[in-house]
C-alpha cells in the first residue's frame, strides 16, 4: 500500500537549518493527519528531522536514503 | 520546549550573523520564542541600505575560510538575512535594536531593514528574556 502524500517539499541542496525551517513552514497549513514528504541532501537532516519530529509531535511514518538523498514522510499532528 | 532563546548580536560580520541566524531559525522551527537584541556592529549590518552588502568575515576565517564561505554560498546557502526572514515567518521571533547602539551609529528606526521589529533598551530585553538562556555573539 502506498501512502497518500499531501505535499512534497524538495529541500535537496539546502544546508542546515533550511530543511527543518522549510519543513516547519510547509507542515503548518496542512490538516491533521496529512502527510508531508521531505527530500533532503543535508546529512544532518537524519538527526535533525528526528529531533524536530520528537519535539513538535509530528511523527515520521517513513524514512529512507537513496544515493545521498534522504527521504522522510511526516504526518501532521 | 517553550523556554525562550535570547541572542545578543554584537559582531557585524557575515559569518557570525549567519551562525546567529541558524540558531534563531532552528529554535523557531522547534516552536521556541527567540528574542534577538542588536548591538554595535551587528546593528549596523541591519541598515536597510547595507543589509545585502558584503560584511566581511571574522579575522580567524583567513583566506581559506573566505573561500569556504563563498563556496557554500555559491552552492545555494541562504544568506543570514534570508534565513532570519524565514525564521520570522515561523513566528515567535522578535528582533529589536539596542537604543544605545542606535545613538552610537546615529540611526533612526526608518534606517533599519523591516526585519527589525523595534528599538528597546537592555532592561526591556532582560524582561523579555525572563529565565531563558542569553547568548552573546
Amino acid at each position: 500500500m502506498t501512502l497518500q502524500i499531501s505535499q512534497t517539499l524538495d529541500a535537496r541542496g539546502l544546508s542546515c537549518p533550511m530543511p527543518i525551517v522549510k519543513t516547519a513552514l510547509a507542515i503548518k497549513p496542512l490538516r491533521s493527519g496529512d502527510l508531508l514528504e521531505l527530500l533532503a541532501t543535508d546529512p544532518g537532516s537524519v538527526n535533525d528531522v528526528a529531533a524536530w519530529s520528537r519535539s513538535t509531535g509530528n511523527p515520521i511514518v517513513e524514512q529512507s536514503v537513496d544515493g545521498g538523498v534522504y527521504r522522510f514522510v511526516l504526518r501532521r499532528k | 520546549m517553550d523556554e525562550s532563546l535570547n541572542l545578543v548580536l554584537f559582531s557585524g560580520t557575515d559569518d557570525k550573523l549567519q551562525a546567529a541566524a541558524v540558531l534563531t531559525a532552528g529554535a523557531a522551527a522547534l516552536g521556541r520564542p527567540v528574542n534577538v537584541f542588536l548591538q554595535y556592529w551587528a546593528l549596523g549590518a541591519f541598515r536597510a541600505d547595507r543589509i545585502q552588502a558584503d560584511h566581511g568575515l571574522a579575522p580567524e576565517a583567513g583566506s581559506d575560510g573566505r573561500a569556504a564561505v563563498d563556496a557554500l554560498r555559491a552552492a545555494g546557502q541562504a544568506s543570514w538575512a534570508e534565513t532570519l526572514r524565514q525564521a520570522k515567518e515561523l513566528g515567535g521571533v522578535d528582533i529589536e535594536a539596542c537604543s544605545l547602539s542606535m545613538d552610537l551609529l546615529r540611526l533612526a528606526p526608518s534606517d533599519l531593514d523591516p526585519l527589525v521589529d523595534g528599538v528597546e533598551g537592555i532592561t526591556s530585553f532582560y524582561l523579555n528574556a525572563g529565565d531563558g538562556q542569553v547568548i552573546f555573539i
